[in-house]
């Protein structure tokens, strides 16, 4: 019987010939966790009565969901991060460093054919360079840290495939939006997915990473891609860095002719408008003439989802000799300290500042409410995250909407919600 | 157990069940005091010990973070039943201990202030408003193993005071 990607790397990892509805126990190539779950999953270490962790070389914590530190709580737990990294010689990547998501890939800890987990749920991300990678919680992080295992349902797969070529103004960002926008935030609960078509084909690692990113926004357990040529061009680029020593080599994995789906989805993107979150569900999707309009007080570039050099690039393009509206403020974020210095070395840092964005330290910003731009009561808020869940910017009574980089720098300059096509 | 109903809607993110802006502590005491606080901010004053939480479809979807059972079973909720619960939170719930049941024709019948009887070992909820059982899905029996031994955590120590062949 022929295999999915998802089943073909946990069997590798397990020793099992695993299928669907299979439970393995795993071994792990790589873990993370950051600021918002180390705590708690280095409590649970504790309790467990643990000493040392497994293999330091295979686990790294980034803080970069309270970067720097807003309050005193929040310092407490940075320092026991510290603490527990230096005692265990695990990899920290302090404040400034980045968002943990862009962080393991570009410093070079994962590779296609890798099974990774990480204590938080946008760990998917990695599906993109063709590793397993998944969401799990703190308690489970540290059975990961001491045992270097850990145990999986072996997910169904459902096959989704873009079609066509991306029309002008049209992003990864809208593809994503209008898959979730079609089978709900449930619609791929404890499956994976596998993402493909000549519309993947065609984009750039980077962009692909945005895809992945969302997966779990239809509950998938994993967004998986194949390795092209693109994806191992840029892992090894990018691999020397993270795997010094090791002589693990990437191991691309693909599915079998006879793999079984339990579903399919084709989309044509040929004819695809730029696409709107709008409060307070990601999957409440809409195309952007239906919302544009909408009086913005805040736009958001950054994060995990869209906080690559290439976004800030488009970004940075629209804004170009533009100033953003007096009526609204511009919060960017670069998701790692490398894409902030590529965008010092071309200029593009300078330009969005000329058109008045306010910059901040590489990592999570404002996205998940702990700082860097709490909005205020009423407010309606455009940014280029992956969530727009009540509240989840710090403010219950503010309303949140997610778009691709081009229509948020193009609502910037009116002010209000607009097509970047225009 | 035994206790009042409360009932949530479909899709009951892990920010409505924790803000972020609370995870600035491990105190399961201290996130009990903001649970739900973003979905109903008076429902920490509403609640008993001993009450249950009643969701629809997609229960804890979101963000990884293990406060959100954490602050749940700190509130003194019995237990979670849900049409269906979110990948994350299903793990998590089991591995701290948690008790959650899954059951769409309970969520859906029973209704807020509903007082309700649950028996864990045996997977069923009873409605004490109108004397109607339900019965959830079963766990498999790994899972089972977390559960009855009160999360992850003590099921490992135990392990590790009773070895069993691999």
């Amino acid at each position: 019987m022929g295999k999915t990607i998802a089943e073909k790397i946990l069997s590798n990892h397990s020793g099992k010939d695993a299928h669907a509805g299979d439970i393995v126990i795993a071994n792990l190539d790589f873990m993370i966790g950051q600021d918002g779950t180390s705590g708690v999953a280095i409590d649970s270490f504790k309790k467990m009565s643990a000493k040392k962790v497994f293999d330091p070389s295979k686990i790294a914590i980034i803080i970069d969901h309270s970067s720097p530190s807003p309050n005193e709580g929040v310092s407490a737990i940075h320092k026991k991060i510290r603490e527990f990294s230096k005692e265990q010689g695990i990899k920290l990547y302090d404040i400034g460093c980045g968002v943990c998501h862009q962080i393991t890939p570009e410093q070079g800890h994962v590779a296609p054919g890798d099974l990774v987990i990480g204590a938080d749920s946008h760990t998917c991300t990695y599906g993109a360079i063709n590793v397993f990678s998944t969401g799990i919680g703190s308690t489970d992080l540290a059975a990961g840290m001491i045992s270097g295992k850990l145990w999986f349902k072996v997910p169904e797969t459902i096959k989704v495939i873009f079609n066509g070529k991306l029309p002008k103004g049209v992003y990864s960002k809208d593809l994503i939006l209008n898959l979730i926008g079609k089978i709900g935030s449930d619609g791929a609960t404890y499956a994976a997915l596998e993402i493909g078509g000549q519309a993947i084909d065609d984009m750039s690692v980077d962009a692909r990473f945005t895809l992945s990113n969302m997966a779990i926004e239809c509950g998938a357990k994993a967004g998986l891609m194949n390795a092209d040529k693109k994806v191992t061009d840029w892992v090894n680029k990018h691999l020397p860095a993270g795997r010094q020593g090791s002589k693990k080599k990437p191991n691309p994995i693909s599915a079998d002719k006879d793999a079984i789906y339990i579903k399919t989805i084709e989309i044509d993107v040929s004819a695809m408008e730029p696409q709107i979150a709008k409060p307070h569900t990601v999957d409440n999707v809409c195309n952007v003439s239906e919302v544009a309009g909408t009086p913005i007080q805040q736009g958001y570039i950054g994060t995990c989802t869209n906080g690559r050099l290439e976004d800030f690039e488009i970004a940075a393009k629209i804004l170009k000799g533009k100033k953003i509206s007096k009526d609204c403020r511009l919060i960017i974020a670069p998701a790692s300290k490398e894409i902030m210095l590529e965008m010092i070395k071309t200029g593009i840092y300078q330009s969005l500042i000329e058109s008045g964005a306010v910059a901040v330290t590489p990592g999570c910003g404002p996205c998940v409410g702990t700082h860097n731009g709490v909005p205020s009561d009423g407010e309606n808020i455009i940014s280029t995250a992956n969530r727009n869940f009540l509240g989840r910017m710090g403010n219950r009574n503010s309303f949140i909407y997610l778009a691709s980089p081009a229509t948020v720098a193009a609502s910037m300059i009116e002010g209000k919600i607009a097509d970047p096509r225009e | 157990m035994k206790g009042k109903v409360f009932k949530f809607g479909d899709n009951v993110d892990t920010d409505l069940i924790i803000p972020a802006r609370y995870l600035n502590t491990s105190d399961p005491d201290e996130l009990a005091k903001h649970c739900m606080e973003d979905a109903d901010p008076d429902w920490v004053k509403k609640k008993n010990t001993g009450d249950f939480i009643v969701g629809g479809e997609n229960f804890g979807c979101g963000s990884s973070r293990e406060h959100a059972p954490i602050a749940i079973k700190a509130a003194g909720v019995s237990a979670v039943i849900a049409k269906s619960f979110a990948r994350i939170f299903y793990r998590n719930a089991i591995n701290i201990g948690l008790p959650i049941l899954e059951s769409p024709e309970a969520a859906e019948e029973i209704k807020e202030n509903d007082e309700i009887e649950v028996n864990l070992k045996k997977g069923e909820i009873k409605n004490l408003s109108n004397g109607k059982t339900y019965k959830s899905y079963p766990f498999p029996e790994f899972m089972q193993n977390i559960i009855d031994s009160g999360g992850l955590i003590n099921y490992l120590r135990q392990k590790q005071h009773n070895p069993q062949p691999q």
